[in-house]
């Protein structure tokens, strides 16, 4: 082959030719607007340097609402493609990448994203503390992430889109069937992201072990540390397998060696089962800080105390451990025998145990509580029946006989997106606007973001319940087309208008945003609705040091103690504050982590030795690097204290 | 930065605990990452197609001085250890020079079985069970090789710099990585060699 041949789409289509235009003209208007309004030494300085949980945190946002525009454009192609019979707007091939890769950004590159964006607004807000563990690791933990981001998505304009499903199954995935790089951009691209994200899952289990303000013991954290502490325990434990699994399918895939071939020995099936042993893990650690967030918005709204902290708590933990021995019922029908499937059809069940006592906890919150409909709480009380009849239907997935009639039908599919979108991405927004005063110093309209939870159930609701019947008929899933006598076409264009009905409700996301942005009020304070954890207890906006003087802790709901029983936050004086300083090595370093994965992707092994050494030269100079951070003067923190409390006065 | 002199100079400030601590999550993300490595070649052991099986490829001399070498540097890293906390300098430095020599030596035999096992056949190409067995060793070896960069990165900055916090820390969290490879060695040494050529 020729050398330039192999970066050539191999399935070219008008539509890819208008997204590489259209890529190419963003990318030009970006750097010109930057070098017009002379913002790169701020972006610089202020963002891609940055070591602050907060701005890193806010880097994490805007990558996954991108990537959920990515994602939800990839979703709507094949709804369209599915809404007729014998439709010809996607082919074959087209559709398979489409698929792939809807599958592999909506979980790795917006969900994981957006939790992630709340572990490090929010962690260390809630516990009390200045910053993260290892600032330095969490900067470098985002641009890996960012750089495996990029990466995967330069796929479908240079050398084609992986295409065996984000599960990537083989042998379809290896050589001999997937014959374009665009299954090496999959191993490559989340194999990078991958590391990034086991670095955060490090960082942040030490910072709430080691840096709680004083009083605050394990039992008294806030739900949302609860759940990000027990993520991150899982992203320890499940993420090294994804590391390695991934390692040895691009050996499979670039070394020939033969781990998941159909010869010399090689087993497909090794695939599957270390796929599923991260991957299971991984759709826990994507809902348990949704379940986090639920639990910090309904007490806040129900103003009531969280009903059964030490429950919630250990159900997480029950869900944490039971969730690394299930793996097995994602292929009930490949052949494992009885024995297995029923000890992993009775595991599976078991979840819901733990699941529906965080269900009723929630109940019981809102019991007797003095309800009030904003729109974080709105999208609690739609995720509790949504997610609960997702739930249902996973129990019936989860038996094992009755699953050869679902195993990769259209019920799967409508499964789980029915845990997922109730479950993960409600939540998201609803933290999304519940946070965001505290982030961006002024709310989201109420109005918009009320239209928005009911334009998205709605059509949530038509977009995936029809699946559940068209699967129980038959409907296979990755299939892109059918024929007209299946009788499938009713209910299949259907779900195309309910995902049309999605995509409006993100567009009005996007518009009550600027909307807000316009016209919204500034000057709300630092609690505007009236919360309950430390969160809330330091300025709006936060400052870099988040707390001037670090709080003090005795009961699970601090601040809310501080607001109505007379518990005293801030004890003691202002006292100068160590920060880490900037660095612009984590941003370095990933970009030559992109060069060495597009190297490896396309097997030129010149580059991907020299960019090996860079990466091994940026670690030795940080080895070798003196940085004992700065402090911030007492004067300093008197200063921006007065200036912020007199903000904060003003609008009273 | 605050430094408690009451306790070792490796715990003695609070970035210091931190690192410590982060660093034994590493190590159960490392423990997670070497036994997935043992599952897939536990799985595919046996699966030995067209090539060899282990029993007739492995030979117990080279990975005898292997296990030696590598059990006597996780000695000599633990005296340096206990040097530094004496606060004795020149014979941290002894110490880390004679493991980083005995990890290289180690590396040095290793690299020979390698060749050895391309010799007779048994590359990474030619079977599951060659694949898993390099992979497996391969990561291992990996693991000796940056430590050994590593730990004479730290060897120079205690000439420089002297026995500080920062470097009694990094030297600490090296030894523990050390000892971490070698845990892992004597798995490799028990289940894939002494129980493959049985």
């Amino acid at each position: 082959m020729d050398f330039f041949d192999r970066f050539a789409v191999p399935h070219p289509s008008f539509l890819i030719y208008a997204s590489m235009v259209g890529i190419g003209l963003t990318m030009l208007a970006i750097v010109v607007g930057i070098t017009y309004f002379k913002k790169w030494g701020y972006l610089w300085r202020e963002w891609i340097t940055t070591v602050d949980h907060k701005r890193i945190g806010i880097m994490y946002l805007l990558s996954a609402l991108l990537m959920l525009f990515r994602g939800g454009v990839d979703g709507i192609m094949m709804r369209y493609q599915l809404s007729m019979p014998e439709n010809t707007f996607l082919d074959s091939q087209h559709y398979n990448e489409v698929f792939t890769t809807h599958g592999v950004v909506m979980i790795l590159f917006m969900a994981m994203p957006f939790i992630i964006f709340f572990f490090n607004y929010l962690v260390p807000l809630q516990i009390g503390a200045r910053d993260v563990a290892f600032p330095r690791l969490n900067a470098l933990s985002f641009w890996l992430f960012f750089m495996g981001m990029g990466l995967f998505n330069i796929s479908f304009i240079v050398g084609g889109s992986p295409d065996a499903g984000w599960t990537s199954y083989f042998p379809l995935a290896g050589n001999e069937f997937s014959t374009s790089v665009g299954t090496n951009y999959y191993m490559i691209a989340i194999q990078i992201a991958g590391i990034g994200t086991l670095m955060t899952g490090i960082n942040f289990i030490t910072t709430i072990l080691k840096m709680r303000a004083p009083g605050m013991t394990l039992m008294k954290m806030p739900m949302f540390t609860w759940s990000a502490f027990i993520a991150n325990v899982i992203i320890v434990f499940a993420f090294p397998v994804l590391t390695v699994l991934l390692a040895m399918g691009t050996m499979d895939r670039l070394f020939g060696t033969n781990f998941f071939t159909t010869d010399n020995g090689g087993m497909d099936m090794l695939w599957a089962n270390l796929f599923w042993v991260w991957g299971h893990p991984e759709v826990y650690i994507l809902i348990l800080p949704a379940f986090g967030l639920y639990s910090e918005i309904i007490p806040t709204f129900a103003r009531r105390n969280l009903y059964g902290y030490t429950s919630m708590v250990a159900s997480m933990v029950i869900i944490s451990l039971l969730s690394f021995f299930v793996w097995a019922h994602h292929f009930f029908t490949m052949g494992q025998g009885p024995l297995a499937n029923s000890i992993f059809s009775i595991s599976t069940m078991a979840i819901a145990v733990p699941t529906g006592v965080k269900i009723f906890n929630w109940l019981f919150t809102l019991w007797k509580g003095k309800i009030e409909f904003t729109t974080p709480m709105l999208y609690s009380v739609l995720f509790i029946p949504l997610f609960t009849l997702g739930g249902v239907t996973g129990v019936m997935l989860a038996m094992s006989a009755a699953d050869y009639q679902y195993h990769n039908t259209m019920f799967l599919v409508a499964h789980f997106h029915n845990v997922i979108i109730p479950g993960v991405v409600y939540a998201m927004l609803a933290g999304l606007t519940f946070y965001w005063p505290k982030i961006f110093g002024f709310m989201l309209n109420e109005r918009l973001g009320k239209w928005t939870a009911w334009t998205l159930s709605i059509g949530f609701v038509l977009a995936f319940i029809p699946m559940y019947i068209t699967g129980l008929d038959g409907q296979a899933r990755r299939m892109y087309t059918y024929s007209e006598s299946t009788g499938f076409s009713l209910l299949n264009m259907v779900s195309f208008v309910g995902a049309a009905i999605m995509a409006i409700a993100f567009v009005l996301l996007v518009y009550n945003i600027y909307y807000s942005i316009r016209y919204s009020p500034r000057n709300i304070g630092s609690d505007p609705w009236d919360a309950r954890s430390l969160e809330w207890a330091t300025h709006t906006p936060v400052p870099e040091y988040n707390f001037a003087i670090t709080p003090q802790v005795a009961s699970t709901q601090a601040f809310w103690d501080s607001k109505k029983n007379g518990h005293e936050l801030f004890k003691g004086d202002i006292e100068k504050i160590h920060m880490p300083n900037n660095s612009g090595l984590p941003f370095i370093m990933s970009c030559i982590f992109f060069v060495f994965g597009f190297a490896m992707i396309f097997s030129i092994w010149p580059l991907a030795i020299i960019t090996l050494i860079g990466i091994l030269a940026c670690m030795t100079y940080r080895s070798f690097e003196k940085d004992h951070g700065r402090y911030i003067s007492v004067e300093e923190i008197k200063e921006t204290e007065k200036r912020l409390r007199g903000a904060k006065n003003e609008g009273r | 930065m605050k430094v408690d002199n009451s306790l070792p100079l490796e715990y003695s400030t609070e970035e210091n605990n931190l690192k410590i601590l982060g660093f034994w999550i590493f190590i159960g993300a490392e423990i997670m990452l070497f036994a997935t490595l043992f599952t897939a070649y536990f799985t595919l052991v046996n699966r030995t197609g067209n090539g060899p099986t282990g029993a007739e490829i492995f030979e117990i001399t080279p990975v005898l001085i292997e296990t030696i070498l590598l059990l006597t540097s996780s000695f000599t890293i633990g005296l340096g250890i206990h040097a530094m906390r004496l606060n004795k300098k020149k014979a941290t430095m002894g110490f880390f020079i004679v493991t980083l020599i005995l990890g290289l030596a180690f590396l040095g035999v290793e690299i020979y079985e390698f060749t050895h096992y391309v010799h007779v056949g048994a590359g990474l190409q030619v079977s599951a069970f060659t694949a898993a067995l390099l992979t497996t060793l391969g990561t291992h070896g990996l693991h000796v090789t940056l430590g050994l960069f590593w730990g004479f990165f730290i060897l120079l900055q205690i000439k420089k710099r002297g026995l500080t916090p920062e470097t009694a820390n990094k030297s600490f969290i090296f030894s523990l990585y050390w000892h971490f490879l070698d845990i892992i060695w004597i798995f490799i040494f028990s289940f894939i060699y002494l129980k493959g050529m049985m």
